[in-house]
């Protein structure tokens, strides 16, 4: 196959470093959850959507200064989210650099679909 | 259904999601798909839920798995991302439907599905033909077809029936929309059977697109609030601790006897999922 150059080894190191810092964020966020509501009873048993501001991904920045631990959970696993989209763009920008033009469009396709999904989600 | 504070709800899934992501890995069968009946027929989680906590953990084993397949020279990078096109496509879709679809229906199809993978468990991984398949044109124009390792030399293999492969990619996604599965095993029938890859270049540029898969429905989960912090930590650690276990104790999965001890328990929670489906109790 006519291998992209470095597309591989690039690739590989943005998928372990997003899932890495996405683990330990949401393990953060998860002890600070514990820490303070270790025994709280939850509901589960009956759906009622998440408060809106764990449901946005602006919501999540703003929680982020309060530094609840659900905040904090939520905040790792948008990075999480972001790690394939991340992974997309990159291969884009190595194809870019090969100018593979057909491969280019192609990232960019999957890219803006990726984003549809995560900005107009509704 | 014994009450749980947070703190021992915390605790069993976390164990329990361990030990889907250890037999999922093992078994090479995923560990998404026991996570949903997991939740809800033994915690009596909301199925919601359970879905939203099953997608980031489906991001999270694939991403981790995909970084050491990529290296290896198997994933066909180009192949995947434009698969990765209908896959997104599908699973917008299926997660916009989820939201209007009834939790009965959600349960029965995925009683459908785990009866499936269950089905698959029993199948072992086949050899590849080795005839001296066609040269497509599509393909070709496409930079589709490629070599990958065996014993240390490179083989070349031609991919076949790209567009039914593609329309069946458009499948997998809209399941893994409305079940927040990673539908590996739909992927890898359309690349290893539709397609002819070799099984090993499908199983991994399978697993390299899931992430993508599961993050374009991810988006629409979030703002419909699925995504439940308080479950979906304990589970995505669970089931992230649990597959990198089972990659380092078996690199060459060949388990017969542990992926049909493990079909068979996905079997019986196909009957349960199916039977609270029909009950109306999800």
């Amino acid at each position: 196959m006519q291998r992209t150059p470095h597309l591989e080894s690039e690739l590989s190191t943005v998928l372990r470093f997003g899932v890495i810092l996405a683990a330990i964020v949401v393990a953060l966020g998860g002890a600070i959850y514990l820490a303070r509501h270790a025994f709280d009873v939850p509901d589960y048993a009956s759906f009622h959507a998440e408060v809106a501001d764990l449901r946005s991904v602006a919501g999540i920045f703003r929680g982020l200064a309060t530094f609840s631990g659900r905040g904090l959970i939520q905040f790792g696993l948008l990075l999480l989210i972001a790690t394939p989209i991340v992974r997309v763009a990159l291969a884009g920008f190595v194809f870019l650099r090969n100018k593979d033009w057909l491969y280019v469009t192609v990232a960019c396709v999957v890219l803006s679909l990726l984003l549809f999904g995560l900005v107009t989600g509704k | 259904m014994p009450v749980h504070s947070v703190a021992s709800l915390t605790a069993f899934l976390a164990a329990g999601s361990f030990l889907a992501g250890l037999l999922g890995s093992l078994t090479g069968l995923g560990g998404g798909v026991v996570l949903i009946p997991m939740m809800t027929l033994l915690f009596g989680i909301d199925i919601r839920y359970a879905i939203g906590a099953s997608l980031v953990s489906v991001i999270a084993t694939s991403s981790g798995a995909a970084s050491a397949y990529v290296r290896e020279g198997y994933t066909n990078v180009r192949l995947g991302m434009i698969l990765e096109v209908a896959t997104s496509v599908g699973a917008i879709a299926g997660a916009a439907i989820a939201v209007y679809a009834n939790t009965r229906f959600i349960g029965l199809l995925f009683g459908a599905v785990l009866l499936q993978s269950a089905w698959s468990a029993f199948q072992g991984a086949h050899e590849e033909f080795e005839t001296h398949p066609p040269v497509k044109r599509l393909a070709m124009y496409l930079r589709l077809d490629g070599t990958y390792p065996v014993n240390g030399r490179e083989k070349r293999y031609y991919v076949q029936s790209f567009p039914s492969g593609f329309a069946l990619m458009g499948v997998a996604g809209l399941l893994s929309g409305l079940l927040g599965i990673g539908s590996g095993a739909m992927k890898v029938i359309a690349m290893d059977r539709i397609m002819k890859i070799p099984f090993k270049v499908s199983t991994t540029t399978s697993n390299f697109m899931i992430g993508v898969t599961a993050a374009a429905s991810a988006g629409v989960y979030l703002a419909r609030g699925y995504i439940e912090p308080g479950l979906a930590m304990p589970v995505m650690l669970g089931v992230l601790a649990g597959s990198m276990t089972g990659a380092r104790i078996l690199t060459r999965a060949s388990t017969p006897l542990l992926r049909r001890v493990f079909g068979i328990v996905i079997a019986f929670l196909a009957a349960q999922m199916i039977y609270s489906g029909i009950m109306g109790k999800l």
